[in-house]
C-alpha cells in the first residue's frame, strides 16, 4: 500500500501516457482502471486463458501477468486501437460476420492474438491458425467460426494494408 | 399450423444474422458489469473473508483489526442484515453463516476504498472456529445417510417382473464428476442507492427477478424498492441462475450502509472455490434386456452431490430422473433420486440441468452392456428408440419420435458410418499401440421448466413516433444469442427491417416477475411474449392503415418497412407514415406482451405429467484415436445432425450446437474437479481451482473435422415461429465422444469385452480402461444375472417426494 510510485511511459494505441504506478500493478489493471480501456478483459487471472491478451511491441502478452512497469517505454495495442476511426480492422469485420463470438468476453484477446498470428504469418494454413489460436480459451464457441474468421481476414489484411495503429495519430495526419 | 408457429412471407427470423452486439464486442465497447466501475464515482470494493475449513463452527469473529487497515471503510457481518440472512429462498444458505459449511466459505465481507485495502482488511479479521467432522465425497454422504431435500421416485410398470422376465440382467455402479462453469466473466455486482433509498443493482445474473427478490429480502425491502439490471454476461451456463443473488445482496447491503456504490467482483479463485458447479452423481442400477437387446426394465438409484445447501438441487434431480430414458423406450422403470449433503460448494444449475446426468446413466449402461449382449452399440441404441405411441416413464407422450430415426439415419449417412466402421476395424487390427473408435449417440431433451409456473414470459415493446422500435424482454443475454433472436422476432412481427429495432438491457422495472433465462426456454418464452406485444401494436396499426388504404384491417400486411393490402396492386404506405398517423389519432404505440406455455402439467408428488412442451432431438457420431501407452486421445471427426425446429437464427443456433457439444466433451473427457478427500488441514479443498489445473477445452481438443447440420423441415407447432430451443440439448451430443473412447479402449482387449470408463475420461482414466481391456479377464464391473448390485430403495422414513423448495412456495402462497 505504501510502495513508492514509479513513473512510466506507455504508448497505448498510438497515444503516449505518462503514469505514476506502483511497481506491483498489473498492466491489465492499469489499462482498465487508469486508462479507461475496459475492452481488455480479465478471465483466469493466471496467464492461462488469454482473455487479457494485448500486444506489447507487436508481441502478444498476457496483461494479467505482466507488470505495468515492464511495459515502460514500450507500445501497447489493445482492442480499442484496432479500428481506424470508423473503419474496422478486417479481423473485426470477419469476427462479426462469421459469428466468431458469442458472449464476446474472449473476443478482444482472440482478436489481438489473431493480429499477431497474421502479422507473423500473413498467409497461414488452417492448421497454423488452429495452433496459434489454441493459446486462447473460449468457453462459449466451438472455435470453428473463430478460425474461419481469422482465415477470411488473412487475404484482406494482405491486400488492404490496414491502418497501422502503432504510428501515433499526430504523425499520421 | 398454429398462429404462434406460422411465419409470414420473407420473415426476418430464419436469416443468418450475426450477434446483435457483435460490433460492440469486436471493438471492445461492449460493457460487462465490472466495466461500469470505471464510469462510477466513489466506488467501494468488496472482499470476502473465506474460512479454510470444510466444516466448522465459528466461535469468534473479531472485525476490529480490519478497521486498523488504511482504506477499510466497513465490515459487513450478520448483525448488519436488516432483513433475512439468507442468500436463497429456502432458508438454508445464510449469507453470513455462523457455521462454515465448505472449504472457503465466506463468513463476512470487507469494503475498502481500494480492492487492496479490502483484501488486507479481510485478512486482518480474526476468526476462531471449532472444526466439525466433514463429508466431502458423495459416497461418504451416502454411507453417513447425509441427505437433503425431497426424494423423488419415478415408477412405471413392474420393475421386478420386468427383470424376472428378462433374458439378460446386468447391474452396476457409476460415479461421475460435476463441472465448473468457468464462464470467462466471474460473478460481479455493482450496487447503488438513490436519494430515495431505492436500490439499483447491476449484476451478472441469469435471473434478475430472483436477484431482486433476494436483495429485497436481505435488505428488508419490498421488491418494488429494488431494481436489478443485467447488461449482458460473459457466459452463464446456469452458473449465474442462482449463485449471483448472495453476491448482489452483499453489494446492495454495503451500498445501503455506506451510501456509496459497492462493487463486488470475485476473482477467479474466489469464484471457483465459492460458487456452485454441476452436480456430480452416483448411480446404482439393474437393467433387463430381452433376447434381441430391447430394454425390459430399469431399476436405478441416482444420488446427486448437492454440496452444502439445497440451491437448485431438487429441480436438477427431477430433470435427471426425467431424462434417464434419453431416447429409449423402457417399459418398466423405477428410479429413485436423493441429494447428498456434502461439505462442498452449493452445486447448482449447469447447462442441461440434470438432464445430462440422467442421460449419462443410460448411455453408460448401453455402452457397457452392448458387448455383453453381443449387439453392436449403435444398433443396440437404435433398436431401443421410442416409436409412435411411446410415452416417457413419467407419462408424457413422445411426440415426433420419427425425427429420431430420421436424424439417426442422416448422421449415419453424413458420417459414412458403415464404411468408416470397417476402416476402423482394419486399422485396429494392424495397429497394436493405437486404436480408434467410432460411436453414435442420440439426444432427446425435454423443453420447458419442470415446474409449470416458471413457463411464462414477458416483454415490453415501444414504437416511437419516428417509427423506431425499442424492445425489452425478461430474458438475459449471456452469449447465447437470445437478444439477436428477439430482435428478429420483433422485426418479423412488425414487418420492419432489423435495423429499425433496438433492444434495451434486461431490467426488473421494465418487465417484472420474469423466470430465469434457463432451461433453454429463453427464446420460446420471451420470443412469444415479444411477438404478442408486437401483434397488439400491429393490430392497432392495421386499423389505421386499413382506413387509409380503404381495405379491411384483416387484409393489411406489414413487410420490410412497408404497409400494404393483400392484393398485388395494393397501395403501399411507409411504416413511418402509418406510425405517425396512428400517433395523431391517439393510438397507443406501445404494448406489454405476455406468454404462458399451454398444455403443461406436472405433479411432483407422483412424478407424473407432461412437463415439457416438446422434445429437442439430435445425434452425433464421433471418432477418436487412443494411444495405448498414455491413454491420450484425439477426436478425429464429429458429425452432428440436430433439430432446432425451423431455426430463428441459424448462425446463432449452429454456434450453440458447436459450443454446447464442446462444453459437453469438456465435462465428459477433460474437466476434472478434484477435492481434497484426505483428512487433514486441507480436507475439502478444491484442488483444481485455476485454469492451470482445471483443464478446459481449447483448440487442441477440437475435432479435426467438425460437421454440424440442422434438421431440415422441422417446424415445431406451438413454438414461436416454428423454432425449438437450442441452449442445452447439444451438450449431450458429446456422449458420442465418451462412447467412442470406450470402444477404442476396448479394442486393446479381445472382442466382446465390456469396459468401464471413468467420467471425466481423462487420459489417465482412459489408460486404466485400456489396462482393464488388456487384462481382458473380467468385464469391467458389470455384474451379470440377478440379484447383482441392488440399488438402494428409499427408507420407510424417507422425506416426501415433493421438493422442499415447492413446499416452501406452497406455504408462502397459502399465507
Ligand atoms: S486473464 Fe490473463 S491469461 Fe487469463
Ligand atoms: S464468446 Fe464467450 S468466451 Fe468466447
Amino acid at each position: 500500500m505504501t510502495e513508492e510510485l514509479q513513473e512510466i511511459t506507455l504508448t497505448v494505441n498510438g497515444r503516449r501516457h505518462v503514469l505514476a504506478v506502483q511497481p506491483r500493478r498489473l498492466l491489465v489493471d492499469v489499462l482498465r482502471d487508469d486508462l479507461g480501456l475496459p475492452g481488455t478483459h480479465i478471465g483466469c487471472e493466471h496467464g492461462v486463458c488469454g482473455t487479457c491478451t494485448v500486444l506489447l511491441d507487436d508481441a502478444s502478452v498476457r496483461a494479467c501477468i505482466t507488470l505495468a512497469v515492464q511495459a515502460d517505454g514500450r507500445s501497447v495495442r489493445t482492442v480499442e486501437g484496432l479500428a481506424d476511426g470508423m473503419r474496422l480492422h478486417p479481423l473485426q469485420e470477419e469476427f462479426w460476420d462469421k459469428q466468431g463470438l458469442q458472449c464476446g468476453y474472449c473476443t478482444p484477446g482472440m482478436l489481438m492474438r489473431a493480429v499477431e498470428i497474421l502479422e507473423q504469418v500473413p498467409d497461414p494454413t488452417p492448421d497454423q491458425v488452429r495452433e496459434g489460436i489454441a493459446s486462447n480459451l473460449c468457453r462459449c464457441t466451438g472455435y470453428q467460426y473463430i478460425v474461419e474468421a481469422v482465415l477470411a481476414a488473412a487475404p484482406r489484411m494482405r491486400s488492404e494494408n490496414p491502418w497501422d495503429p502503432t504510428v501515433p495519430t499526430e504523425a499520421k495526419a | 399450423m398454429s398462429a404462434l408457429s406460422e411465419r409470414p412471407a420473407e420473415p426476418v427470423v430464419g436469416r443468418a444474422v450475426p450477434h446483435e452486439s457483435a460490433a460492440l464486442h469486436v471493438t471492445g465497447q461492449a460493457l460487462y458489469t465490472d466495466d461500469l466501475v470505471g464510469r462510477t464515482k466513489d466506488v467501494l470494493h468488496a472482499w470476502p473473508r473465506q474460512v479454510m475449513h470444510a466444516h466448522a463452527r465459528v466461535t469468534a469473529l473479531r472485525t476490529e483489526p480490519a478497521y486498523a487497515v488504511p482504506g477499510v471503510v466497513r465490515v459487513l457481518t450478520a448483525a448488519d442484515v436488516p432483513g433475512v440472512n439468507d442468500a436463497g429462498v429456502k432458508h438454508d444458505e445464510p449469507l453470513f453463516p455462523d457455521e462454515v459449511m465448505f472449504y472457503g466459505h465466506a463468513v463476512c465481507w470487507v469494503l475498502g476504498e481500494t480492492l487492496e485495502a479490502a483484501r488486507l482488511g479481510a485478512e486482518a479479521i480474526e476468526v476462531e472456529v471449532e472444526p466439525l467432522p466433514a463429508l466431502v465425497t458423495v459416497r461418504e454422504a451416502i454411507a453417513a445417510g447425509s441427505f437433503q431435500g425431497g426424494q423423488p421416485h419415478l415408477e412405471r410398470g413392474d420393475v421386478e417382473a420386468g427383470l424376472a422376465g428378462a433374458a439378460h440382467v446386468f447391474s452396476g455402479e457409476l460415479e461421475f464428476a460435476g463441472q465448473e462453469h468457468f464462464y470467462l466473466e466471474t460473478h460481479c455486482s455493482l450496487a447503488h442507492v438513490d436519494e430515495n433509498g431505492q436500490v439499483f443493482v447491476q449484476s451478472s445474473t441469469q435471473h434478475p427477478s430472483e436477484t431482486q427478490e433476494i436483495v429485497a429480502h436481505v435488505l428488508g425491502l419490498t421488491n418494488s424498492e429494488v431494481t436489478v439490471q443485467c447488461l449482458r454476461m460473459g457466459g452463464g451456463f446456469g452458473g449465474k441462475e442462482m449463485q449471483p443473488h448472495g453476491f448482489a445482496a452483499i453489494a446492495a447491503l454495503g451500498a445501503t450502509l455506506t451510501g456509496r456504490p459497492v462493487r463486488l467482483r470475485l476473482n477467479r479463485s474466489q469464484d471457483m472455490t465459492m460458487s456452485g458447479k454441476r452436480h456430480g452423481f452416483h448411480a446404482r442400477w439393474r437393467v433387463g434386456f430381452d433376447e434381441s437387446g430391447c430394454l425390459q426394465a430399469l431399476d436405478a438409484t441416482l444420488t446427486s452431490d448437492g454440496g452444502w445447501s439445497l440451491d437448485l438441487s431438487e429441480p436438477v434431480l427431477a430433470r435427471a430422473l426425467c431424462h434417464v430414458d434419453n431416447a429409449y423406450w423402457i417399459p418398466n422403470v423405477r428410479v429413485n433420486g436423493r441429494i447428498a449433503k456434502t461439505n462442498k460448494t452449493s452445486q447448482t444449475a449447469f447447462r442441461g440441468f440434470g438432464g445430462p446426468q440422467g442421460m449419462l446413466v443410460i448411455e453408460d449402461i448401453l455402452g457397457r452392456c452392448a458387448p455383453l449382449l453381443g449387439v453392436d452399440a449403435a444398433e443396440l441404441r437404435r433398436r431401443n428408440f421410442y416409436t409412435a405411441g411411446g410415452t416417457t416413464p413419467y407419462g408424457q407422450p413422445v411426440r415426433h419420435p420419427e425425427r429420431l430415426a430420421t436424424i439417426w439415419q442422416k448422421v449415419l449417412d453424413a458420417s459414412d458410418f458403415a464404411a468408416r466402421t470397417s476402416e476402423i476395424e482394419a486399422y485396429n487390427a494392424t495397429h497394436p499401440h493405437t486404436k480408434r473408435g467410432l460411436a453414435v449417440t442420440p439426444v432427446k431433451f425435454g423443453i420447458s421448466f419442470n415446474l409449470t409456473a416458471f413457463n411464462q414470459g414477458g416483454a415490453l415493446v415501444h414504437v416511437y413516433k419516428d417509427g423506431s422500435v425499442l424492445i425489452n424482454h425478461g430474458g438475459t443475454e449471456m452469449g447465447q444469442g437470445l437478444h439477436t433472436k428477439m430482435l428478429q422476432v420483433a422485426a418479423t412481427t412488425l414487418g420492419v427491417p432489423l435495423h429499425r429495432v433496438r433492444l434495451a438491457p434486461t431490467r426488473t422495472d421494465k418487465v417484472p416477475n420474469t423466470s430465469a433465462t434457463a432451461a433453454s426456454s429463453g427464446a420460446d418464452l420471451n420470443g412469444a411474449a415479444v411477438k404478442n406485444a408486437c401483434e397488439q401494436i400491429r393490430g392497432r396499426l392495421a386499423q389505421v392503415a386499413a382506413e387509409r388504404l380503404g381495405i379491411s384491417p384483416a387484409d393489411v400486411r406489414f413487410a420490410d418497412g412497408a404497409v400494404h393490402g393483400i392484393a398485388f396492386a395494393s397501395d403501399r404506405l411507409a411504416w413511418e407514415e402509418v406510425v405517425k398517423a396512428a400517433y395523431f389519432q391517439r393510438v397507443q404505440l406501445w404494448a406489454a406482451g405476455f406468454y404462458r406455455t399451454e398444455g403443461l402439467h406436472w405433479d411432483s408428488s407422483r412424478m407424473r405429467g407432461e412437463p415439457f412442451k416438446y422434445f429437442a432431438y439430435g445425434a452425433a457420431a464421433a471418432e477418436v484415436e487412443v494411444d495405448g501407452f498414455t491413454g491420450a486421445y484425439r477426436t478425429r471427426r464429429v458429425d452432428i445432425v440436430h433439430d432446432v425446429g425451423d431455426s430463428l437464427s441459424p448462425l446463432v443456433d449452429l454456434g450453440q450446437i458447436e459450443g454446447g457439444f464442446v462444453q459437453g466433451a469438456g465435462w465428459l473427457t477433460l474437466e476434472d474437479l478434484r477435492w481434497e478427500e484426505r483428512e487433514g488441514p486441507h480436507h475439502g479443498r478444491l484442488a483444481t481451482q485455476a485454469a492451470s489445473t482445471y483443464k478446459l477445452p481449447s483448440f487442441s481438443e477440437m475435432p479435426e473435422v467438425f460437421n454440424v447440420t440442422l434438421l431440415p423441415n422441422a417446424t415445431e407447432e406451438g413454438a414461436v415461429y416454428g423454432s425449438k430451443a437450442v441452449g442445452e440439448p447439444p451438450l449431450m451430443l458429446a456422449f458420442s465422444v465418451r462412447e467412442a473412447i470406450r470402444q477404442a479402449a476396448a479394442a486393446f482387449g479381445p472382442p466382446g469385452l465390456s469396459v468401464d470408463l471413468a467420467s471425466p475420461a481423462t487420459p489417465e482414466a482412459v489408460y486404466w480402461a485400456i489396462e482393464q481391456a488388456r487384462r481382458s479377464t473380467e468385464h469391467g464391473h458389470v455384474d451379470e444375472g440377478a440379484p447383482g448390485v441392488l440399488p438402494d430403495q428409499p427408507a420407510a422414513d424417507a422425506p416426501p417426494m415433493v421438493p422442499f423448495s415447492e413446499r416452501v412456495q406452497r406455504m408462502m402462497t397459502r399465507t
